[in-house]
């Protein structure tokens, strides 16, 4: 194709996807209005039926509990994807690590968020069916804790927190606990992923409250928190592995 | 802040330099939980912050390291 007909098509593509998304932004309802039945029916009941004061929390890991397993599942795949093809492609032994010389600024600076970073996430995930938040922010807040470390300390003290069998075995285990939850659930006659603690929901805005919504929350949280540490961990052993074989 | 929203996303969009691309998507990314947070979705803004401040940078300055090597 020529540079003026590719134009044309360009601007006809542009000029149609333009129109469809103004008239779609025109169809929204106007901010701060509620127009979902379902929301407001969601609003009222998820605190009395779930005792978790975090709706979302309550939505996404109860009422619609089994798609956030078939998300779950998405991450696993794609991390198992991403291990597969560089793991295979790379030798087994990198060797001793690297480090690069770094500042003591920096490592001080970056060690401390580190620390912030870890403890947000923490908290992140622990209040997640209480306040906003829970398992997926919270892992991933989690993950770029490890992610500083690396930045701040180099690769060696990354290595050294990050094992790579126990990152491995938390991912596995992460996608374990929806399973398990929601085929104990099955197994008891109950619906898949149905709460397990019927009656110690305990009290809606403490932590020991929202029954097995709380257990897969923190499922939630070790299978993303390992996802990202994963891929972090895979895309820096392929940049040792480069250097190394340099020298 | 819609508009600084869609401004910086031009602003991404026409950088070439990758080193400055990771600097300012890491800035972007500020915006944008800023953006959440007004729209009412402080659980979306955290997880905006963990990963475009941090996650999202690091994947482009390993990519630049790995190119220089």
């Amino acid at each position: 194709m020529r540079r003026r007909q590719r134009l044309l098509l360009f601007g006809a593509g542009a000029l149609g996807l333009g129109a469809l998304l103004v008239w779609a932004a025109a169809g929204l309802p106007d901010f701060g209005t509620q127009t979902s039945a379902y929301a407001s029916l969601l609003n009222h009941t998820a605190v009395e039926q779930r005792h978790a004061t975090n709706v979302v929390a309550a939505v996404v890991f109860d009422y619609r509990g089994f798609d956030t397993m078939g998300e779950e599942l998405i991450v696993l795949g794609a991390v198992f994807g991403v291990a597969l093809l560089l793991r295979e492609a790379r030798e087994e032994d990198v060797g001793r690590p690297r480090d690069d010389v770094r500042g003591e600024l920096v490592g001080a600076v970056g060690l401390g968020a580190a620390t912030v970073a870890l403890l947000v996430g923490l908290y992140v995930v622990m209040h997640g069916y209480i306040t906003p938040g829970g398992g997926f922010q919270g892992g991933v807040v989690l993950a770029s804790a490890f992610a500083l470390v690396y930045m701040a300390g180099g690769f060696r003290s990354y290595k050294r927190l990050t094992p790579i069998d126990a990152v491995d075995a938390a991912e596995g285990v992460g996608a374990a606990v929806f399973a398990a939850i929601g085929v104990i659930g099955l197994a008891l006659g109950l619906a898949f992923l149905a709460n397990l603690m019927p009656g110690s929901l305990g009290t809606a805005g403490t932590l020991a409250s929202s029954g097995s919504i709380s257990i897969l929350n923190v499922g939630a949280a070790l299978e993303v928190a390992a996802a990202f540490v994963l891929l972090f961990t895979e895309f820096l052993e392929e940049l040792q592995a480069e250097r190394l074989g340099l020298e | 802040m819609l508009v600084l929203t869609g401004a910086g996303a031009a602003v991404l969009a026409v950088t070439r330099d990758p080193v400055r691309l990771a600097i300012l998507s890491a800035i972007y990314g500020f915006v944008l939980a800023v953006l959440f947070t007004v729209f009412q979705a402080p659980d979306v803004a955290l997880s905006e912050i963990a990963v475009g401040a941090i996650a999202y940078p690091l994947v482009i300055v390993v990519a630049i390291a790995k190119e220089r090597e």
